[in-house]
């Protein structure tokens, strides 16, 4: 399977999740960001995921994982483009992403990472 | 009483998955259920088939079109596997996905998201878990 393109904007990261994604994709993909983060000195990843029509526990995990990985490296991981019918399936899913900050799309994202990490106030839950 | 006409496959590698998730989206699109309730049946397999191949050692998914009570027509999707079975249903069933045995999400968010569940497993033999959702 193709790897997943890692492009680079300014000093963000942008993956753009276009298909189903296998084990293998998935460690090569973290792998793959995690050094091209410390590579570019990056702040900010993005994972788009506009053509993402499930997210399960699985995918939830590669999102935790990346946000770890990259915050470990002094960079804040956002998701964008969460489909509303993939919103509601999490909630219920109960799934908690809760250490990784989502946004509407690439602009909020940018807009998102331009302001910095998330305040003192709040708290990131388990390994996410 | 006859089975309903439906789909059959082996669940044997990572690729199974993605098409375990292609086969419960097509009949859940064909019986009309939402969008929102066509990604929860598929979310809810996409974890069962996940735990039938990690777990399981792999198996067999059946998808086919049901009547549930009242009448309501839906999907109805079967995981077999002959695997080592689960010891503690009850704790499998209340896992959080931070507990790291993997299994734990998978089963309480399947059942989460469907309409009707149920888990039959016995230690050395193998499991099998049936979820369904109907029309609203």
């Amino acid at each position: 399977m193709e790897p997943v393109p890692i492009l680079k904007i300014g000093d963000v990261l942008l993956v753009s999740i276009q298909v189903d994604l296998q084990d293998q994709t998935v460690m090569a993909l973290q792998e793959d960001l995690a050094e091209r983060v410390v590579g570019t000195g990056a702040r900010g990843v993005i994972i788009d995921i506009t053509a993402v029509d499930i997210v399960d526990s699985f995918i939830g995990r590669m999102f935790a994982t990346i946000a770890a990985m990259s915050r470990l490296m002094d960079a804040e991981t956002v998701v964008v483009g969460m489909r509303p019918a993939v919103a509601i399936t999490l909630v219920e899913l109960g799934l908690s992403l809760g250490g990784v900050r989502t946004a509407l799309d690439l602009e909020e994202g940018m807009r998102l990472l331009n302001a910095g990490p998330p305040g003192a106030g709040s708290t990131m839950a388990g390994g996410l | 009483m006859t089975v309903p006409p439906g789909d059959e496959m082996p669940i044997a590698s990572n690729d199974d998955v993605v098409r375990v998730r292609q086969l419960v989206r097509s009949a859940a699109a064909a019986v009309g259920l939402s969008l929102v309730d066509q990604t929860k049946i598929v979310t809810a397999a996409s974890e069962l088939a996940r735990n039938t191949y990690a777990h399981g050692g792999g198996g067999t998914m059946r998808v086919e079109r049901a009547t549930g009570e009242r009448g309501r027509p839906g999907v109805r999707v079967v995981f077999t596997d002959d695997g080592p079975g689960i010891a503690d249903v009850d704790q499998a069933l209340s896992e959080g996905w931070t507990s790291g045995t993997g299994l734990g999400l998978g089963l309480s968010g399947a059942r989460r998201l469907s309409d009707e569940f149920s888990l039959r497993s016995e230690v050395g033999k193998g499991t099998t878990v049936t979820v369904a959702k109907w029309l609203r």
